[in-house]
């Protein structure tokens, strides 16, 4: 049977309260959510923090909205109820490809966006899928609150720029008209982490791509994105021959590791099939994303917002 | 500490320690053995209860998570003495043989027809894709769920005809 060391619990009632809660058992203290990285860590003593701080409570963490030019996700935001928001898929079809294929449904019922993001997994998803939309992670200190590109908030593996005492609160992504996005992923079966996956993110103005991101994870690139790649996509038109010279520039730019999960070679020729592949399904889907006045007209879904405040810990 | 969870409608207070785990919780402090334990790591899904009617891996929740919010367990799925339609169909298709995986599954496809009345075979594959069964293949797992989907709407359909 395994079961976590020993720990004090508190629970917080606001963000104030989690931060403050932060700065009072300090560095062994850790947030919780979901649990879903932290709780099976913590059984297996891969991590022992002394405190737990719950923040499931703090429904102001769980909504989805769009403010302004911006879709704003809550850290707290459920992966079963970014699925279900057609606010958020209907503008970037990206969350509806990747959150089908993140854990499994039941996981995806407890497990959160910010939680992922924070555990910092070099594998994990929404890094990728957060990278490739150039998303900006807001983040909340005793002294208040301070945005970093999701480009700059992962440090290393499970080292993120949120600070002992900072909490991670909201994502921020920015919707451009003309925009396409689509994630591919290869896993081995349900549940398990990628093989190595891809995340594109087009937009097109004038029929030529005015801004490209490419989101990579489970195959060492850093920040898991592909500059090179992106930079060689804008100011071109989009069609086969440039995505698949794209997505040749992406896999180069890759540092896989070989493990049970494939050899080094592998990874990389299917991080650039994997990209050559969005990319095509990003541009498909351009004409149905932020133009479409439809999308636009549903700033924010009440059924998530709703969600949010029903309790569903 | 001391929490309140509610339990297929009945409240139960307790003094538990933070790490205690929800599967435990169910098992070994309220004798609700028909929540199933197994591989401890949230794969295998077999330890599925619904916490607020949302299906979650119970070895994956502390129990004080749970202070406060509803739990069902299998045991709660009967209503005066009749099954579930979900337990139904599984007794009608043949959908289980050891039982291990039997709980969790109910509980998923009691909240799965809950939000979709009349899921196909892909939808139901997909709302089980976190559950293992080493026995049946699935096969007669979806079948049984196809078969409560069916049964819930003939008995929805005679109830709005009179
Ligand atoms: S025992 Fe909880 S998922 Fe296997
Ligand atoms: S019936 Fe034996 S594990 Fe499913």
């Amino acid at each position: 049977m395994q079961v976590p060391a020993k720990f004090e619990y508190e629970r917080a009632d606001s963000v104030p309260h989690a931060i403050e809660l932060l700065e009072r058992y300090g560095p062994d203290a850790r947030i919780v959510a979901g649990g879903h990285s932290l709780i099976p860590m913590m059984k297996l003593r891969l991590a022992q923090p002394e405190a737990l701080i719950d923040i499931n409570g703090l429904a102001e963490l769980g909504r989805i909205a769009v403010e302004g030019d911006e879709l704003a996700i809550g850290a707290l935001v459920r992966h079963a109820e970014l699925l279900d928001s057609t606010t958020a898929t209907n503008l970037f079809p990206i969350f509806r490809d990747a959150e089908r294929v993140i854990a499994d449904p039941i996981v995806r019922n407890r497990g959160t966006v910010g939680g992922s993001l924070c555990q910092g997994d070099p594998s994990e998803d929404l890094s990728a899928v957060f990278s490739a939309l150039r998303a900006t992670a807001v983040i909340q200190g005793p002294g208040g609150t301070r945005t970093v590109p999701l480009r700059e908030f992962h440090r290393g593996p499970y080292e993120t720029a949120v600070a002992e005492n900072e909490l991670l609160i909201q994502l921020r992504v920015p919707i451009a008209p003309g925009t396409g996005s689509a994630y591919e992923k290869v896993e081995r079966r349900v549940g398990d982490w990628p093989v190595a996956a891809t995340g594109a993110v087009i937009t097109v103005r004038d029929g030529v791509i005015a801004q490209a991101g490419i989101g990579l994870t489970a195959v060492g690139a850093e920040h898991f994105c592909a500059p090179e790649a992106e930079e060689f996509l804008r100011g071109k038109a989009p069609g086969e021959e440039t995505f698949a010279e794209a997505a040749r520039i992406a896999a180069e730019h890759c540092e896989p590791h070989a493990d049970q999960r494939g050899p080094a070679d592998f990874k990389r020729h299917l991080a650039g099939e994997l990209t050559k592949r969005a990319l095509t399904r990003a541009n498909l889907n351009v004409a149905g994303s932020a133009t479409d006045p439809n999308v636009a007209g549903s700033a924010t879904d009440p059924n998530v917002a709703g969600s949010a405040t029903e309790g569903r810990i | 500490m001391r929490i309140t969870v509610t339990v297929n409608g009945q409240p139960h207070t307790r003094e538990v320690e933070p790490r205690l785990l929800l599967v435990h919780f169910l098992r070994d402090e309220l004798s609700l053995t028909g929540t199933h334990w197994g591989c401890d790591t949230s794969n295998c899904g077999v330890c599925t209860v619904q916490l607020d009617g949302v299906p979650v891996k119970s070895c994956t929740v502390l129990a004080v998570m749970a202070d406060g919010h509803e739990v069902t367990t299998v045991e709660g799925l009967e209503r005066d003495g009749e099954l579930d339609a979900v337990q139904k169909g599984f007794v009608e298709c043949h959908g289980l043989q050891c039982g291990f995986c039997t709980p969790g599954m109910l509980l998923t496809a009691r909240a799965l027809l809950d939000r979709v009345p009349d899921p196909d075979e892909g939808q139901i594959r997909e709302a089980i894709s976190g559950q293992l069964c080493r026995c049946t293949g699935y096969e007669n797992i979806v079948r049984s769920i196809r078969w409560a989907a069916e049964a819930s709407q003939k008995v929805a359909e005679s109830e709005a005809r009179q």
